[in-house]
């Protein structure tokens, strides 16, 4: 035990072990907030198709040999985010369909223009590097971190200030419209928040683990609690504890950052429906 | 007094379902929409609430009644049958309408919340979870949440949708209260002919031949005669 501590203080003299778990916390307490919402409005998918989309766009952009991808693959993020969660309603392809075919399509798109045109010469381990998130949360500079923090204020702002216009357009959107709350615009803030939580996720845990991120701490929560706000600020502290645990315990035990977090978000959820299911007897 | 006037409305999506049709409604009315399926009973009552435009026509809203001002009762989404939310917070945020962009709730609007709990005597259940509760009881914190959007008027869709008969019974009876004791216009959309004949003061039926009028004339004309005829009759079946 003591030596655990002694190689914590040791590392944490690191100013990369704090950036990483600075970002980490952040990007969970974000995901796991928009989280709530998307489990409960049935998007749980969007995470993962969003993040394929993200992929595909990353590697499109590394493919131009672009130093900043960030514009770019936010960019093409937003974009889809918009068009699968804004106007998804409405459209002629179902909403899971379309979410389905833009992330495998993405996906595939994405690989292939690694293949054929990459440089690189380990290329299996940059797609994998991509797809499980990496080392990159640990190489994180100092203005990448200040960034990340100032979308996270932005996103949980925009959160606290909404928070009764989210659960009535939640809850039941077209009641909400009906009686006055623009539903349409709501909708739209939320995929666009989603798709720039997305994209500072994908740093930390790579595109295939994100859903991870935002589904688990609202199901875990929802076990526990009934009310709407119980069940918020429970999967935001949930989503916290799992991500400075799973950064911790990847840095003592050598293991990778994003599958260990989910490891400990799983060992998680089986705990809360244990406690849900002997509360409910 | 008049307090929604619908003058010749085309309504439909590409191509028109439902032509040129035109009705009013008064305060203290309450008229029952009946209909078979695609008739167009959904997209009259989403052209009622604003949600959609109509391809001819107008909705004009008076006597007290503004756009966003209706009591609107949807049918329940799946979604909502596992919501986690407390009664409180579903019947508060029939309110958000009036919210604009502030983002709290004034104590007014808390009061009006736990007003229309009380006069659908769910007051007690304030703190329990909404997925908890009966078919019924779901309804009365849905109709709650309604009446803190509504000043003068309802619109139920199909409100005894997937209830047992004597919960079915229970909620015409609360809408019946609302009607007659709080002068609440309602205007309903249902499958139930019986009950409408036995609660209505006016019918409007959509179909190929569209009837609007008082209820007594409904029992008389064509189509009135055509649905009727299969059962046999009158508004037997139910009591009050």
């Amino acid at each position: 035990m003591e030596l655990l501590i002694e190689k914590l203080v040791q590392y944490w003299a690191y100013p990369f072990v704090r950036y990483a778990l600075v970002v980490g916390v952040l990007v969970a307490l974000c995901a796991s907030l928009l989280g709530v919402t998307l489990v409960l409005k049935r998007f749980s998918f969007i995470g993962d198709g969003l993040s394929h989309v993200a992929f595909g766009a990353m590697s499109v952009a590394s493919v131009l040999n672009l130093i900043n991808d960030m514009p770019l693959v936010m960019g093409i993020t937003v974009l889809c985010a918009i068009l699968l969660l804004g106007a998804g309603q409405n459209s002629k392809i179902k909403g899971d369909a379309a979410m389905a075919m833009l992330s495998v399509g993405a996906l595939a798109i994405g690989y292939l223009m690694m293949n054929v045109f990459s440089t690189s010469t380990n290329l299996t381990g940059d797609v994998c590097t991509t797809l499980f998130g990496s080392t990159s949360i640990l190489t994180l500079t100092q203005t990448e971190v200040w960034m990340c923090a100032a979308l996270s204020v932005v996103v949980v702002l925009l959160y606290l200030f909404f928070y009764h216009k989210i659960f009535a357009v939640t809850f039941d959107e077209s009641f909400a419209s009906a009686t006055g709350t623009r539903g349409r615009v709501y909708n739209l803030i939320l995929a666009v928040v989603t798709a720039v939580v997305i994209v500072m996720a994908m740093n930390l845990v790579g595109s295939l683990l994100i859903s991870a991120l935002v589904i688990f701490p609202a199901m875990s929560a929802m076990r526990l609690f009934k009310s709407f706000r119980a069940v918020t600020i429970c999967a935001a502290v949930l989503s916290v504890f799992c991500a400075a645990a799973g950064i911790i315990t990847s840095i003592l035990a050598g293991t990778p950052v994003g599958s260990t977090i989910v490891a400990v978000q799983i060992a998680l959820f089986v705990l809360c429906s244990l406690a849900g299911w002997i509360g409910r007897r | 007094m008049i307090q929604m006037n619908c003058q010749g409305l085309t309504l439909g999506y590409d191509s028109a379902l439902v032509r040129d049709l035109s009705f009013t409604v008064s305060i203290g009315d309450y008229l029952c929409i009946l209909g078979e399926n695609g008739a167009g009973k959904s997209t009259l009552m989403k052209t009622i609430l604003g949600l959609l435009t109509p391809l001819e026509g107008s909705v004009t809203l008076s006597g007290g009644v503004g756009a966003n001002e209706i009591g609107y009762l949807p049918q329940q989404t799946q979604a909502q049958r596992d919501f986690p939310a407390t009664v409180w917070e579903v019947a508060l945020s029939g309110c958000q309408g009036r919210c604009g962009l502030r983002p709290f709730y004034t104590r007014a609007e808390k009061e009006l919340a736990r007003q229309s709990l009380r006069r659908m005597d769910m007051e007690r259940f304030s703190r329990r979870c909404y997925r908890e509760l009966s078919g019924g009881q779901q309804q009365r914190v849905l109709l709650a949440r309604a009446l803190c959007a509504a000043r003068k008027m309802l619109l139920l869709d199909e409100p005894v949708a997937g209830l047992d008969p004597a919960a079915s019974r229970e909620l015409y009876q609360v809408i019946a209260r609302l009607n007659q004791k709080d002068g609440m216009t309602i205007l309903m959309i249902s499958h139930d002919v019986e009950a409408a004949l036995h609660y209505a003061s006016h019918i409007l039926y959509l179909g190929e031949q569209v009837f609007f009028g008082t209820r007594d004339a409904f029992v008389r004309s064509t189509p009135g005669r055509g649905i009727l005829k299969p059962r046999g009759g009158s508004d037997h079946g139910i009591a009050d």
